[in-house]
């Protein structure tokens, strides 16, 4: 019994040596609210409708992410672009155009099925509010401030990009 | 010097005034402690741990304690009121009580009364033995009075694990008395200080010491009276509020006991460099080594696992004890040839 005691001792005395090797390794931990990671390169946070270079909305009102999103967040109404003033380039435009981020899953099925490479995922993770009234996305929300306020491109490969 | 020379009211007055001066410091350390072990423990575990309240956390133990102030303090119905009440504090007064005769410092005097020694009865070591065997009481009794089967069962182990663990310490500072020929504390720090350190002397009774010492304190990795993945909490699982913050605070009082006895016994107490020039330099000799039972107490609990009980008790009684006996065998037969210092 000593040398199993003894051979017990040596063991926690190893593992004693491991631990105390780690209290130099700096800490992973990332303050959060300060210090925030950037997303991985084919992050899907909340969506944004991108516009082209000259500030006219790209979407076209087309309903294909309507369509085809999973969980039915979506929700886009037509109308007939204006002849003078043409909002988008086609000859309907999204009069409304509202997502419900609390039925978004973030498959980014709105995003490939996209005709017209409007509607994007972006690195935005901060999807949170304290009513479920605010978190459905309106247009004005969803809509680029300006051309390339987004910061993502479908055609721009980023990281191992999906798009290609 | 004798103390017919003092005035009663100056050695009430002195004796007053170290006595706050100890229990405000025992308790700052063991709050402090907490924050030192969730710092540390975060480090091992590549963590920051808490860093928010107040510059490096520091306000931490503060934030702490004012919330379990601000808790509900709930008694179970079926709980033996008297002795639920009664437990915690048994618990704090067992941890604090012990260090009354601990010398902390040099023995400097003033009118005639040590400054750093609250008491220093001849059966100092006695008393350090007796008290903080108290301490089971408050474990076994806050489990029992519980009325709930986890606080019995952490009761229960708590009270096979000291006891048995209290043998094994017992026979290691046999050891020391046996070299010193002295149950006074301040004698046999100053013998130590004058010679070599008992660690030296004492090399396997002092790790059967430290062994047993965390084995008697309930930390890990032999927290069993507590093991949160089978007993939720072990003995305080009812206690909430202030009542918990004690069983809570007289933990890492006792954490501080341990080492302190552990270093008044081996380590020299405040022996240490130039300490002779600058008696003061004692307090802070003290407090390192001090210091560093509490590393290593965190050390261990961020590196082993929790034993089992059947380990437990094999450990305690067909390793240590044994081995304590051969090393009271062995010093009483050095002692024997070479005489008692």
């Amino acid at each position: 019994m000593p040398v199993g005691a003894l051979e017990g001792l040596l063991q926690t005395l190893k593992g004693m040596s491991i631990t105390f090797k780690y209290l130099f390794v700096p800490p992973v931990t990332v303050q959060y609210p300060e210090e925030k990671r950037k997303a991985p390169p084919r992050f899907k946070g909340r969506h944004y409708l991108r516009l082209w270079a000259d500030g006219t909305e790209r979407c076209i009102a087309c309903h294909l992410c309507e369509i085809v999103c999973p969980a039915n967040a979506i929700h886009v109404v037509d109308a007939p672009n204006p002849k003078t003033n043409p909002i988008s380039k086609s000859h309907r435009y999204a009069a409304d155009f509202q997502i419900n981020m609390l039925r978004c899953i973030f498959v980014g099925d709105c995003e490939e099925v996209c005709p017209v490479d409007c509607i994007v995922l972006s690195d935005d993770y901060e999807v949170s509010g304290y009513t479920r009234e605010e978190l459905i996305y309106t247009k004005d929300m969803l809509l680029e401030k300006h051309p390339g306020a987004s910061g993502r491109d479908p055609m721009v490969k980023r990281g191992d990009g999906r798009m290609e | 010097m004798t103390e017919t020379q003092t005035p009663t009211w100056a050695f009430g007055l002195i004796t007053l005034g170290k006595g706050l001066a100890v229990l405000v410091g025992l308790l700052t350390a063991a709050a402090y402690l907490t924050w030192l072990e969730r710092r540390l423990l975060a480090r091992f575990q590549l963590r920051l741990g808490p860093n928010r309240v107040g510059p490096f956390g520091l306000l931490q133990p503060l934030a702490d304690g004012l919330k379990l102030m601000m808790k509900e303090t709930f008694l179970p119905q079926e709980a033996d009121r008297a002795v639920f009440l009664i437990a915690p504090a048994l618990s704090m007064l067992a941890a604090l009580l012990a260090f009354a005769v601990i010398p902390f410092g040099p023995p400097l005097e003033l009118w005639g009364v040590k400054l750093f020694q609250l008491a220093d009865p001849d059966v100092g070591v006695l008393f350090v033995l007796a008290v903080s065997s108290l301490g089971v009481y408050g474990v076994i009794l806050g489990g029992w009075a519980s009325a709930s089967k986890y606080s019995l069962l952490g009761g229960l182990r708590s009270s096979a694990q000291m006891i048995s663990y209290e043998l094994a310490v017992g026979l290691a500072i046999v050891g020391v008395i046996l070299l010193s020929g002295t149950l006074r504390l301040s004698e046999i720090v100053a013998q130590q200080a004058e010679g070599v350190w008992n660690v030296f002397l004492q090399p396997l009774g002092f790790l059967l010491f430290v062994i047993g010492g965390i084995a008697e304190t309930n930390r890990a990795p032999f927290d069993l009276p507590e093991a949160e993945h089978e007993l939720v909490g072990g003995f305080h699982t009812e206690y909430a509020g202030m009542r918990f913050a004690s069983f809570f605070v007289a933990e890492y009082g006792h954490m501080v006991v341990m080492a302190s006895v552990a270093t008044t016994l081996f380590l020299g107490g405040w022996d240490g460099p130039f300490v002779e020039q600058a008696p003061l330099l004692g307090l802070l000799w003290f407090a390192l080594k001090v210091f560093a039972f509490m590393f290593l107490f965190i050390w261990l609990r961020a590196t082993l696992p929790r034993v089992r009980y059947d380990q437990l008790m094999s450990l305690g009684w067909k390793v240590l004890i044994p081995l304590a006996l051969l090393n009271l065998t062995l010093t009483a037969a050095g002692v024997a040839a070479l005489g008692a210092s």
